[in-house]
């Protein structure tokens, strides 16, 4: 399956998902610079987590201007895949590929840490290998990861069944205690209606290899290969 | 030529966790009159433009595309005759 990994001035993550997808994963993958003004052939693409244009103004308020958005956006309403980790996430939401928007952490810390997820919908292209409730744990590193969105909005949200990750704790407790920075609900990830978009603040490429001490994060993208293949 | 004042502010509903940490910090130096903190940003520009009417549709349509997030903050502006 050929994945894009698209990389933004500011973008730090972008070598870890390539390393996972081409190493681990044995996956062609190609680094697409945001000047590009065409995409080539992918399945996949793949907005890696940073500080896209130094978070100016507003996390990846700017790199939504950048020429290859717009690519991506025709790319998603043909139903393809795309995924966003943490600042990809925030992009995503600048770019209005995915509801709500991201404060401030509630702490106002910046927090790296592992943490606990659960993953609430185990049928989208993101999850299909995991377990429905399954806990992972995957890191999180980021200032912007208060996931905010209205009532109303909210209630859209748990109808379609768009969060597909909540922040919990590894015995399954989604209390306040086990959010760490104050995200609506727990929410630590969402996929558009059509169900062909996630965002997510943890990072799976870096929870990749059980050296790093959690493997968990293979699951999303073994997830991808597995439903790209079966298309 | 004009001058632009931006404020962009978040929206009353949304919570401010910097706003709240400034209202703790001057309660803690005894402002004990502070009721509540709100943060926002200040954006200053200048304008090559002359008539205040197309200033203030610019403006609007800068806030609406690229200089508020209308999920969560709310813009205001003023305009100012550049005499220097």
């Amino acid at each position: 399956m050929r994945f894009g990994v698209v990389v933004f001035p500011g973008s730090n993550c972008d070598q870890d998902c390539f390393y996972v997808i081409k190493d681990i994963l044995n996956q062609p993958v190609k680094h697409i610079w945001h000047k590009d003004k065409r995409l080539d052939n992918f399945d996949c693409i793949v907005l890696p987590g940073g500080f896209s244009y130094g978070d100016y103004l507003r996390t990846g308020a700017i790199a939504m201007f950048s020429p290859i958005m717009e690519r991506i956006s025709e790319f998603t309403r043909k139903g393809k895949v795309v995924i966003g980790i943490c600042n990809g996430f925030q992009i995503l939401l600048e770019a209005g590929l995915l509801p709500g928007a991201m404060l401030r952490n509630k702490n106002l810390h910046f927090i790296c840490k592992y943490v606990y997820i659960r993953t609430e919908n185990s049928q989208t292209p993101f999850t299909n290998l995991c377990k429905k409730n399954q806990i992972l744990k995957i890191p999180i590193a980021h200032n912007e990861g208060n996931y905010y969105i209205d009532e109303e909005g909210l209630r859209k949200l748990k109808r379609s069944s768009q969060i597909v990750f909540r922040y919990c704790s590894r015995e399954d407790k989604t209390t306040s205690e086990f959010n760490p920075n104050g995200a609506i609900d727990n929410i630590a990830g969402i996929i558009n209606k059509k169900g062909n978009v996630l965002g997510m603040m943890p990072h799976p490429e870096r929870s990749s290899e059980s050296v790093l001490g959690s493997n968990d994060g293979l699951l999303v993208f073994k997830s991808i290969i597995k439903w790209l293949e079966s298309r | 030529m004009l001058k632009a004042e931006i404020y962009v502010t978040l929206k009353k509903t949304v919570s401010d966790p910097q706003g709240s940490t400034i209202k703790h910090a001057l309660a803690s130096l005894n402002f004990k009159e502070v009721e509540e903190v709100r943060t926002g940003k200040l954006i200053a520009m200048k304008l090559n433009l002359k008539n205040k009417k197309e200033a203030q549709r610019k403006l609007d349509e800068m806030c609406k595309k690229l200089l508020a997030n209308p999920v969560i903050e709310d813009y205001s502006f003023q305009i100012i005759e550049d005499t220097t």
